[in-house]
C-alpha cells in the first residue's frame, strides 16, 4: 500500500539551514547535508530544501548544494526557491534534485507550470501554493506570505493541476509557525477536489498533529520543520503512532 | 568492472551514479555506442515524458543498440517503460525487450503515484536478502501490468509490475538510487550479477 510521507522541510540561507516563525526571526539549524543525511537515516520519507536567499550567487549556491545532498543521501528530494525557468530547473534535477518546487513564479507565469512538465514530467513539478484566509475566504499570497494575490486557493490549485503540476505542497500561513495544528478543512477539499498528491504544511506540533491531517485533512503527505530540527517529535516515534492509528507508514 | 550509464539526456543520472558510488563502484556516463557495448554493466536511465525521452534515444542511434546488448542492463523507471513494447504517454513505441504495454493509472487513485509503496511477489537475483514487502520509492503515472516477465509486484489500485526481467534484461519501475537501503541491496544485487 502507498504509505503517508513524513517530509522534514529545511529552509536554506546562504547554504545554511533556517526556520522562521512565521517566516521571520529566523533561527539557525544546522548544516544541510549532515541534517539531510541524519533524516535519511531516522525515517524520513522525503526532505524539501527551501532556498530563501536572496544572492546573487544564489543559483550557483543551490546548484552546489543539491549536488551534495545527492552525493550522500538515499531518499528522495525537493528542491525550490526563486525557480522561475526551464534552466534553473534542468541544472538542479541533472544536480540529482528529484523534483522543484514552484511558487510565486507560477503565480506570475501560469504557463511555466505547462513548460516545465512538458519538458521535464509532471512527476517532477511541486507547485507550492501558500494561504491564508481573508474574511473567511482563502487567498493565495506571494512573498512568503507578506502579498496577497487576487487568487482562491481552490481555483488555483485546480489550475495547477490542469496545467500539469504532479503535486501540491499546500502551506497555511494561518497556522504555519502556531504549532496548533495543519489546516484540515481546506486540506480536504483539496485533496478531495484535485487528483494529485497533496502535501500539507504549516502548524504541526505534536504527533496528534500529523494523525489528524492524514485523516481529517486527507493529506498525502505532511511537511514540518522546526519539531524535527528542535528534536521534539522523534520521526521514528511518529511514525509509529500514525501506523498504531492504522495510517500507512514505511516503518 | 565497467559500469556504463547510458546518457542520452533524459535521466536524473547524477543520483545513479552516486548512489553506484555509496556501494562502493564506479560509473561512467556515455552516449558512445563502444563504450556501452564494452560495459559490463548497462544502466538505462529515464525521467521525463516517454515520446520526447525516446526520440532522445533514437536520436542518438542507441534504440538500436540497447535491445542487442548481451551483458545486464538495468532499466530504471522510464528507461524500464521504454524497454517494453509500447507506452500509451505520447503514444509511443518502445523497444520490445519486454512483451507488455504501458498505461496510465486510472482507478481511482491519485496520478502520479508519488511515495513509497511496497514491492512483492519477489522472484528474481536482484531481490537476493530482500524480504517480502519492502518499501520502494515510486514517481510515475504509467504503469506496466503484470506479465510473464513480472519478478516484482506493487499494489496502486490495481496490481501491477514494479520490476520485470527476461534474459540479459533488468526493469525497475522504482527508483533503486532513492529507495533507502532495500534500493541499496537492489542495485548492488545488479552491479554483483
Amino acid at each position: 500500500m502507498l504509505t503517508k510521507r513524513i517530509i522534514p522541510c529545511l529552509d536554506i540561507k546562504n547554504g545554511r539551514t533556517v526556520k522562521g516563525v512565521n517566516f521571520v526571526d529566523l533561527r539557525d539549524a544546522g548544516d544541510p547535508v549532515e541534517l539531510a543525511q541524519i533524516y535519511s537515516e531516522t525515517g524520513a520519507d522525503e526532505l524539501v530544501f527551501l532556498d530563501i536567499s536572496a544572492t546573487e550567487e544564489r543559483r550557483r549556491t543551490l546548484a552546489d548544494l543539491v549536488l551534495r545532498v545527492a552525493e550522500k543521501v538515499n531518499i528522495p528530494f525537493t528542491v525550490g526557491g526563486g525557480i522561475s525557468s526551464i534552466e534553473d530547473v534542468d541544472i538542479l534535477l541533472q544536480n540529482g534534485a528529484d523534483k522543484v518546487s514552484i511558487n510565486s513564479s507560477a503565480v506570475k507565469n501560469p504557463q511555466l507550470i505547462n513548460d516545465l512538465s512538458g519538458k521535464f514530467g509532471s512527476q517532477c513539478i511541486t507547485v507550492a501554493i501558500d494561504a491564508k484566509q481573508i474574511d473567511g475566504e482563502w487567498i493565495v499570497h506571494l512573498v512568503g506570505g507578506k502579498v496577497p494575490t487576487e487568487l482562491n486557493l481552490f481555483d488555483w490549485a485546480k489550475e495547477v493541476e490542469e496545467r500539469g503540476a504532479g503535486e501540491i505542497l499546500f502551506t497555511s500561513m494561518d497556522n504555519d509557525g502556531t504549532k496548533d495544528g495543519f489546516a484540515n478543512k481546506a486540506l480536504a477539499r483539496l485533496s478531495t477536489e484535485l487528483n494529485i498528491p497533496i502535501i500539507a504544511s504549516g502548524g504541526a506540533g505534536n504527533i496528534e498533529h500529523f494523525v489528524d491531517t492524514f485523516k481529517e485533512g486527507k493529506a498525502d503527505a505532511a511537511l514540518a520543520a522546526s519539531v524535527f530540527h528542535f528534536k521534539e517529535i522523534e520521526i521514528k516515534k511518529l511514525k509509529q503512532e500514525l501506523q498504531s492509528n492504522d495510517i500507512p507508514v514505511r516503518l | 568492472m565497467k559500469i556504463v550509464i547510458i546518457n542520452y539526456g533524459a535521466g536524473n543520472i547524477q543520483s545513479i551514479k552516486f548512489a553506484i558510488q555509496r556501494l562502493g563502484y564506479e560509473a561512467i556516463l556515455s552516449d558512445d555506442p563502444e563504450v556501452i557495448k564494452a560495459a559490463d554493466k548497462v544502466i538505462f536511465p529515464g525521467v521525463g515524458e516517454a515520446s520526447s525521452a525516446m526520440s532522445k534515444l533514437k536520436e542518438s542511434g542507441l534504440d538500436t543498440l540497447v535491445p542487442e546488448l548481451k551483458q545486464p542492463v538495468l532499466g530504471i523507471c522510464l528507461g524500464m517503460q521504454l524497454m517494453c513494447n509500447h507506452t500509451e504517454e505520447g503514444d509511443t513505441k518502445g523497444l520490445g525487450i519486454f512483451d507488455v504495454n504501458v498505461v496510465r493509472f486510472n482507478h481511482g487513485v491519485k496520478v502520479p503515484q508519488i511515495g513509497w509503496n511496497q514491492i512483492e511477489s519477489l522472484n528474481s537475483v536482484l531481490f537476493n536478502e530482500v524480504e517480502e514487502k519492502e518499501y520502494i520509492y515510486l514517481v510515475h503515472s504509467y504503469y506496466a501490468p503484470v506479465t510473464k516477465d513480472t519478478v516484482g509486484q506493487t499494489q496502486y489500485g490495481v496490481t501491477y509490475t514494479t520490476a520485470l526481467q527476461k534474459d540479459n534484461f533488468y526493469g525497475t519501475q522504482f527508483h533503486p538510487e532513492k529507495s533507502s537501503v532495500t534500493g541499496q541491496k537492489i542495485l548492488k544485487n545488479f552491479l554483483e550479477l
